[in-house]
């Protein structure tokens, strides 16, 4: 992968949300540190679903707890509605954050289970001093509903009574209570059936549409995204391959990393055989990436340059930025 | 092809403090040697109690087991624990959703997989070492005499599931039953890990069972796909003709519920409105009537039984789709 550069990012109109060159390390005893982000830069525009892909490691939930300063930056800066958020006051960030929320992949395991759903989804507006308690209840059970949960049932039980799609609806319902205007989704969907899942993406878009949300939905699986994102950063590594909107990234992959992805996708046809072009092996370790470019261990394409050469994130096609020195055609 | 093993009318039961749990409602099902069998449901259908229960791994007091698993002519249901663990390993072997809990966390690879050689082989040290090695190059793992050394947390998920599934073939099962082995993993290995099934099946002659909740999974790598709903299979057929003419309406619900790469971007995903039915509660009709489009009355009077559509494929529906 890929590399660096900020040729995509755009000024006009002004992005909720913008990242630049963010970088992330992690210290561990006896090791060298590892930089799970490593120069980063990408924005989200108001009402737009902004997806992030890629391996176990690749750095894109690091990311998603970077965007909400839950883990020191080392470097590079975010951008929310404005203000730099990476200079902010330990008071200051706090007041920022019920604008900036976030969902988890173990929806069970997010919520205390020793408190009833109501309480949980309340707690937001008893920190922050909201309403009145009648005030507080309307509001409790308005967000319950809204997120297919009937309040007058659910509302005096504990999660532990709940399956994980429901658990997952109550943590949306609760990440919505203080009105966010982004809301980051890490893997909301990786651990359900298939079937609870697109219950789940449904509800994200609705919540989406009424709200005016943001959301960035961080995945490893392409085809949950493609049906609900507005664009697709794909990362390798700690770093951007590539970024396109969900149709072009899909059918025409540029980036060969992108083409594996896509290809180790099962398409649930059992007519369509061997369309797998499956990538070898596993990322390399980041403690000591690849020089060059960070893919090339494993790309079909790599020659020489891409070991002495970092490629930049360019465009290709109108919205399409690609950091390779051989994309494909 | 002949039957490796036939389970015919298995029944669980578990005790619970609920009540009497019925995890599988009498399912009947026969694998061929050499087959790969797909068994696909929602979490709550059966699916995994239905593939321990045939293994034999189910027993205690709290769980009542009817009907009859014979494996080789043997009816496992009727062994004692002795017995059946003979089976374990050396003619049916299991390989986990989960491989981080299934490896022992404080034990390296190497002696934890050299145990069960010396133990259920006889080999030696030394023997079990160089077998090891070699399991271990087979399922594709890189450095294998490294990995010998090294304890289950040093490995990525998808390498643990390569060790995994090197200790279950280790005695050269006729059976494999595979649980959600993927569903942990990451597309990208969870597609190398389907490969190197495939390919091991097919070298070494093996059946296998894949269980999972995911149609998009095992369309690729399987001969047959039985459906399971609430306990019992709702839809048994050829994995082309199941995905071809799909009969029962909750199957294409589940497959229409993949979200799918091919496909354009669209407004809204098809979902399944409504629970699984409560595994505590004996229904009358339909298990699945309660969230069918389609149910009418019968369906909530009767319960439909298993109908042969002509060419093997079976279905559990009054109204399947596209006429009887």
């Amino acid at each position: 992968m890929a590399g660096t550069g900020k040729a995509h990012l755009r000024d006009s109109p002004t992005p909720i949300l913008r990242v630049e060159d963010l970088v992330i390390e992690y210290h561990t005893k006896g090791e060298l540190p590892v930089q799970a982000v490593s120069g980063v830069s990408l924005e989200v525009h108001s009402g737009e679903t902004l997806a992030i892909i890629g391996e176990s490691g690749c750095g894109k939930s690091t990311l998603g707890k970077g965007i909400l300063q839950v883990i020191e930056t080392k470097s590079g800066s975010v951008v929310f509605d404005g203000v730099e958020i990476t200079k902010l006051s330990k008071e200051e960030m706090r007041q920022t954050r019920p604008n900036i929320q976030m969902i988890f992949q173990d929806s069970i395991s997010a919520l205390d289970p020793h408190m009833t759903v109501s309480s949980i989804v309340e707690q937001p507006l008893k920190v922050w001093n909201r309403g009145n308690a009648e005030e507080r209840k309307t509001k409790v059970n308005d967000l319950l509903r809204s997120v297919g949960l009937d309040p007058e049932v659910v509302g005096d039980r504990k999660p532990s009574e709940f399956s994980g799609g429901q658990c997952q609806r109550i943590s949306i319902a609760r990440a919505l209570t203080l009105a966010p205007k982004v809301l980051i989704c890490d893997e909301p969907v990786s651990s359900l059936d298939v079937s609870i899942q697109a219950q789940i993406l449904n509800i994200l878009q609705e919540m989406k549409n009424r709200y005016g949300l943001s959301l960035v939905f961080i995945s490893h699986d392409l085809s949950v995204v493609r049906a609900i994102s507005t664009r697709i950063v794909v990362m390798y590594l700690g770093k951007i391959c590539e970024i396109a909107d969900p149709d072009t990234l899909c059918d025409t992959p540029r980036h060969h990393y992108t083409h594996a992805l896509v290809s180790s996708v099962p398409v649930p046809d059992p007519t369509i055989k061997n369309r797998r072009a499956i990538l070898q092996g596993e990322p390399p370790s980041s403690t000591n990436p690849p020089s060059g470019c960070r893919f090339r261990t494993r790309c079909p394409a790599a020659t020489e340059l891409c070991a002495t050469e970092e490629p930049q994130l360019r465009e290709i096609t109108p919205g399409n930025y690609v950091a390779c020195h051989h994309p494909r055609n | 092809m002949s039957d490796l093993i036939t389970i015919s009318d298995l029944v669980v039961d578990f005790d619970t403090k609920r009540g009497t749990l019925h995890a599988v409602r009498g399912v009947s099902l026969s694998i061929a040697a050499g087959e790969s069998v797909g068994i696909v449901g929602e979490s709550g259908s059966g699916k995994t109690v239905f593939s321990r229960a045939t293994m034999g791994l189910l027993r205690g007091r709290k769980v009542h087991r009817t009907g009859k698993i014979i494996f080789e002519g043997t009816d496992l249901g009727t062994l004692d624990s002795e017995h059946v663990r003979e089976y374990w390993g050396t003619k049916i072997a299991m390989v986990f959703q989960d491989p981080m809990t299934a490896l022992n966390p404080v034990r390296r690879i190497g002696s934890q997989m050299t145990e069960s050689l010396v133990k259920r082989l006889g080999m030696s040290k030394a023997d079990a070492k160089k077998r090891a090695i070699e399991l271990l190059s087979q399922v594709r793992l890189p450095e294998p005499e490294l990995a010998l050394h090294k304890y289950p947390h040093q490995l990525s998920g998808g390498m643990r599931q390569r060790v995994m599934i090197a200790m279950s073939i280790a005695c050269n099962p006729k059976l494999l039953f595979a649980d959600e082995p993927t569903t942990a993993l990451d597309v990208t290995v969870q597609a190398q890990v389907l490969e190197l099934m495939a390919d091991l099946r097919r070298d070494m002659g093996m059946a296998m069972v894949i269980v999972t909740h995911d149609l998009g999974v095992v369309a690729g790598y399987t001969d047959r796909i039985a459906v399971m709903y609430g306990g019992e299979i709702v839809e048994l057929a050829t994995t082309t003709d199941l995905f071809a003419n799909v009969k029962m309406p909750y199957t294409e619900a589940l497959m229409n519920a993949i979200p799918r790469i091919d496909r354009k971007r669209g407004s809204s995903l098809a979902t399944i409105e409504g629970m699984p039915p409560d595994p505590t509660t004996n229904h009358t009709g339909c298990a699945f009537a309660a969230r069918c489009p389609f149910a009418q009355q019968k369906c909530h009077d009767q319960h439909p039984e298993l109908v042969d559509a002509g060419n093997g494929h079976l279905y559990r529906c009054f109204f399947p789709i596209g006429g009887k």
